[in-house]
Formats: C-alpha cells, sequence, structure tokens
C-alpha cells in the first residue's frame, strides 16, 4: 500500500471549513443549485478524504485505491472542492464549475475528471455500481475498499434494496455505504414523502453491520469508518445523522437552499459564518 | 413552457375528479398550492419513478386519468418497461410529462441532457408523443390529452420561453401548425426549436428565401399530409430538433419519405450528433455548441438550396 499523501494528516475539521467556504463560492458564482445539500455531506467527505481513504492523487487511477462514489452526485461542488484541494487537479478548475465550457458540472462527472471514479446525478445509480466494484475487488481477491455515499430521499428508489440484498448474500464486507440523513428531501421532509426509519434497522435485517452517528462529528465520524467492516462477511452500513445547511445558521433546514445559492447580501452573511472576513 | 402546462392541468382538474397529478418530488413552488387544495389529486411517489409509473398505470386503470411528473430522464429512460409494458400496453390513460428537454439543465451535466426521449417514448405502442414548441402550444396539450383515450409522453423545457404564436392557435393532436408560409423550403421543428427555425425562416427572408415553418409538436403520429404538402411543394425540407439524429423528429420524417413512392425532396436532419457532450454549459451554450442556432438553421437551409 502507498503511504498516505501529507495532505491527508491535515485536520479534518480544518479541511471542511476550507471546504464549505469553497463551495459556497463556487455555487454562488455559477449561481448553481444544492449548496445545502453539500453542507450536509462535507464533514463526511472531509473524514474520508483525511483519514480514512487510500489514493494518490499522482495515479488517479492506481488500482489500490480504495474507491469512492458520491451518489448524491448533486453535491459534487463539495467533492470537486475537495479532490483539488488534495490536488487530484488545479483548485483554479473549481472557477469553472457550473460555467459554460467547463468539465465540472453540475452533477459529478468522471469524464475529464481526475478523482471522480463513476459519474452520478441520476439517484439510485451509485449503491449498484459500488456493489459491481466490491464484487469484483472480491473475485480478484485484491485489499481495497469501496465506500458510498447516499442521501435519504435517494433510498426512495428500489435500485438501493436491489443492491441491499445483493451486497450481503454476497458477503461483500469490503463494502461501505454511508447515508447522509439529512430528514430533507426536493419537496419537503422525508417523513412526509416516504418515511425511512427505523432506517438502520431497515439495513439490519437486509444483513448489513449498521451504526448510526452524528454525521457532522468528525471523531465519531472517524472512528467508525476506520472500524470497518464492523463485522467480517458483512458489508457495512453508517447513517449519519446530518444537518442541511450545515454549517451556516440562515441555511439550515430550509430548502430553498436546495434549489438556490445564498445571494447578494447573503453571500457575504454565509462566508462571515464561515469565519471569512 | 413548463409553468403554462401546470396551469392548464390545475384548471382542468378542477372540474374534472378523474385528474390526478402524480409527481416524483420534484415540483418546487410549483404544485403546493395545489397539492394543498385538492389533496386527494395530488401525489408526491417520492424518488422512486419505476413505482411511480406503475402506480400511475394502477390508478388509471381504475378511471384516473394521471399526469406523471418528474424532470429530465427520470419519467421516461429510467422507467421505461414500465411505461411500456404497464402504462401502454394497457392503453393505461396516463400522461407523463418532462421538464428539462434538451439541454435544459446543461450546466447540470450528461446525466440531465435528454436527447434520446423522443426516440425511445415514439417507439411504444399506443403513445402519444408532443413536444410544445412554445407556452401557447403547452397551455393546450392538457386539453387534448383529457379528449383523447390513449397515454402521452409531453417533452417540456422549463419555463420563460417566449411566446412564438401571435395569437390563438388551433392546437390539435397530430396536426402541425404552419407557423411561416413559403414554398422555398421547409424548416420542420419540435419543440423549443420551434423559436431557432421561425428565426431561422426570418432571416432567409432577407435573403429572399421563402421558407416554411412547421411546428411539429405531435412527433408520433406524425402529420403525414404535412410533410407530403412540404415535400411537394417546396422540395427541401430540413428537419431541427433538440435531440439525437437518431430516432426523433427527424428518423420519423426520414422513414416517411424513404418509404414514400416517387423522387425524394432534398432531405437533412438538423439535432445532436449521437455522441455524448464533452463539455457542459448552458443550453444556449451547447446549442450553439451543435449548431443548433438561427444562423446554423439558415446556412444549412442555404446550402441545402445551393446543392
Ligand atoms: C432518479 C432521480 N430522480 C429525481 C432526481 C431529482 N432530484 C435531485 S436531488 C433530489 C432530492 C434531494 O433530496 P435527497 O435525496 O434527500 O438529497 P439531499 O440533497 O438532501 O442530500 C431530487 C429528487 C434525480 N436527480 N434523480
Ligand atoms: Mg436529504
Amino acid at each position: 500500500m502507498n503511504p498516505l499523501p501529507t495532505k491527508q494528516r491535515q485536520s479534518s475539521v480544518d479541511l471542511a471549513l476550507q471546504i464549505r467556504r469553497t463551495t459556497v463560492e463556487m455555487t454562488s458564482r455559477a449561481n448553481a443549485s444544492h449548496i445545502a445539500s453539500c453542507f450536509s455531506v462535507t464533514d463526511i467527505l472531509a473524514v474520508l478524504y483525511s483519514r480514512v481513504l487510500v489514493f494518490d492523487p499522482q495515479q488517479p487511477r492506481w488500482r489500490d485505491r480504495d474507491r469512492f462514489i458520491l451518489s448524491k452526485g448533486h453535491a459534487c461542488a463539495a467533492l470537486y472542492a475537495v479532490l483539488a484541494e488534495f490536488g487530484f487537479f488545479p483548485k483554479e478548475w473549481l472557477e469553472t464549475y457550473y460555467l459554460d465550457g467547463s468539465r465540472l458540472a453540475g452533477h459529478a462527472t468522471h469524464k475529464g475528471v481526475p478523482g471522480i471514479e463513476v459519474s452520478t446525478g441520476a439517484l439510485g445509480h451509485g449503491l449498484p455500481l459500488a456493489t459491481g466494484m466490491a464484487l469484483a475487488g472480491k473475485r480478484d481477491e485484491r485489499a481495497h475498499r469501496v465506500f458510498c455515499v447516499l442521501s435519504d430521499g435517494e433510498c426512495d428508489e428500489g435500485s438501493n434494496w436491489e443492491a441491499a440484498l445483493f451486497a450481503p448474500h454476497h458477503r461483500l464486507d469490503n463494502l461501505t455505504v454511508i447515508i447522509d440523513y439529512n430528514k430533507i428531501q426536493s419537496l419537503g421532509w422525508v417523513k412526509d414523502v416516504i418515511d425511512l426509519d427505523p432506517l438502520a434497522d431497515k439495513w439490519r435485517a437486509f444483513g448489513w453491520a449498521a451504526r448510526e452517528v452524528d454525521g457532522h462529528d468528525h471523531a465519531a465520524l472517524e472512528a467508525l469508518l476506520t472500524g470497518v467492516p464492523f463485522e467480517a462477511g458483512r458489508p457495512s452500513c453508517i447513517v449519519a445523522h446530518t444537518v442541511k445547511g450545515k454549517g451556516v445558521s440562515f441555511m439550515e433546514n430550509n430548502l430553498q437552499y436546495h434549489y438556490t445559492p445564498p445571494r447578494g447580501d447573503e453571500l457575504p452573511r454565509a462566508l462571515a459564518e464561515l469565519g471569512v472576513k | 413552457m413548463r409553468n403554462a402546462f401546470f396551469n392548464a392541468v390545475f384548471a382542468l382538474a378542477r372540474e374534472d375528479e378523474r385528474i390526478v397529478l402524480m409527481v416524483g418530488d420534484l415540483g418546487f413552488r410549483i404544485v403546493e398550492g395545489f397539492m394543498a387544495e385538492r389533496p386527494k389529486q395530488f401525489l408526491n411517489a417520492g424518488i422512486a419513478e419505476q413505482n411511480m409509473m406503475s402506480m400511475a398505470a394502477g390508478m388509471a386503470l381504475e378511471g384516473k386519468i394521471v399526469f406523471a411528473y418528474s424532470i429530465a430522464n427520470f419519467p421516461t429512460l429510467r422507467c421505461l418497461e414500465q411505461v411500456r409494458n404497464d402504462v401502454c400496453y394497457h392503453g393505461a390513460r396516463v400522461a407523463i410529462f418532462c421538464s428539462g428537454g434538451g439541454f435544459t439543465y446543461g450546466s447540470m451535466g450528461v446525466t440531465h441532457h435528454v436527447t434520446e426521449d423522443l426516440a425511445v417514448t415514439r417507439a411504444m405502442p399506443g403513445l402519444t408523443v408532443i413536444a410544445p414548441g412554445d407556452p401557447i402550444e403547452a397551455a393546450c396539450v392538457p386539453a387534448a390529452i383529457v379528449a383523447h383515450d390513449g397515454p402521452f409522453y409531453v417533452r417540456l423545457g422549463k419555463a420563460g420561453e417566449p411566446n412564438i404564436h401571435a395569437g390563438p392557435i388551433d392546437f390539435q393532436r397530430g396536426r402541425a401548425i404552419t407557423v411561416r408560409e413559403g414554398n422555398d423550403v421547409s424548416l420542420i421543428a419540435t419543440g423549443s426549436m420551434l423559436l431557432v427555425a421561425t428565426r431561422a425562416a426570418d432571416r432567409l427572408k432577407a435573403d429572399g428565401i421563402n421558407a416554411r415553418v412547421l411546428s411539429m409538436h405531435t412527433v408520433k403520429p406524425l402529420d403525414l399530409d404535412a410533410v407530403e404538402a412540404a415535400a411537394a411543394q417546396t422540395g427541401v425540407i430540413l428537419t431541427i430538433e433538440e435531440h439525437s439524429i437518431i430516432g426523433g423528429l427527424g428518423a420519423a420524417v426520414a422513414e416517411y419519405l424513404a418509404e414514400r413512392p416517387g423522387a425524394g425532396p432534398r432531405f437533412k436532419r438538423m439535432g445532436v450528433p449521437s455522441a455524448f457532450a464533452s463539455e457542459i454549459g448552458s443550453q444556449d451554450h451547447l446549442l450553439a455548441h451543435f449548431g443548433l442556432t438561427e444562423a446554423g438553421v439558415a446556412q444549412t437551409a442555404k446550402q441545402m438550396l445551393a446543392s
């Protein structure tokens, strides 16, 4: 296994703050959607990339890397920001996010973007893709792992539950799914659209080793994510309780920021809350 | 277009209790009023398009007329077998409609580019396929759906497109609308490309070329009489669509022309090549990238006339 790049030892808390600042600037510049979706998953991404995943930005397709799939591809701005922070591609690319002629689209795009394993954006594709990668890894007797982040509204899609049945049957303990359970989807609260509770118990019933965590608590996230597989022979599921829009008070639990970025004087207010003078 | 269509559905639903509006967790700031006003005629099916489409068919088989909404490829490609077997084979009165046709969500990336929907829906037996050309046409479509016993697919753009028709129109399923008269060349457009075609015709007019512009809002069943008249009277046909050149409007016209007896007109399809976009950007950016602009259409028409 390659040594972890030095960047991976930076504080995940500092990284998360940097990602929130960068992401809000990216989405506001382009007037792009989904800033609140980025903020709910930022701490998970920061812990994964600085503490858990094994990768080499110089060789994005290095065979022994851990695979990461952001199935909620609409939160890609945060992932692009992380990848640029670790040097997968130049930070200047982030300034082109969502703009004419760019390769950084508003949903995670693998084409021409080092570090993005697969394109996502139609919800409900990531976990089946991750399952296929994990199965190939097992068959080839490789040691790398596969991590996949789902959103909660995304759990409505039946395709996830097909993969959820499949992975334990095939004992894919190299696979970890993390659910960004921010309790909000596109038209309202998850409990009002299609209630998911008890969510962790559903995954357990399907044969996964499931744990719950505060998805903004870096120490707790790190402890869990470095402890997978929780049980030999079973895939792992982490239900991360999160807040949509976490980090900027007026965006938290406010559905409007699924659709629009902070505008006008909201942008300096958001940046001020993120400690930018 | 999207708002014109929704408003017409809301108005019809207030008069006809058979009508149900079903959405796939989409419609923010559009459907909330209707949801509160008519809860028995509304359903948010969640982010689960396969289940949504089969449920829509199930409700329709119980006597409802279901308008099923999502964006981009989700109510078509994602659940195509549900559309084929459950909706079309049973002749269920489901009107699938999407916003985001073509490159409306161009900056969102390839997963949100809708460039094969007309091809796959056109292949479904019994399914009427409509892409209105402006908000005036879009507002007419829901009534045409309620008047016809069968399933529909309707492709919409977003909101804010300009009106092209100057006044009220006679909108009929399967009947093209002549937007500009002319006998030198025929521009047959569907959906958003109607605007580009009319502007191209205005440019050609300045050069003394009289282009006929047809709004082929119904891609299936195709108005063969209008295509035949265009072939016979102008001898040059150019189809324009914000869609793959495979399987959509241009293909439908080509299929008819190739099998028709007698010498064919000069013919060309303008559309999107069968390739994923190599870059992203706004709708205008991507349309320009693929030459689907008024200048591009006018130039192509001139080249055809010169050849
Ligand atoms: C198959 C599919 N259907 C619909 C959408 C449109 N869409 C984008 S994000 C979203 C839901 C957002 O809620 P959630 O999944 O909980 O993600 P969050 O932003 O809260 O993390 C929807 C319906 C989509 N991208 N893919
Ligand atoms: Mg959510």
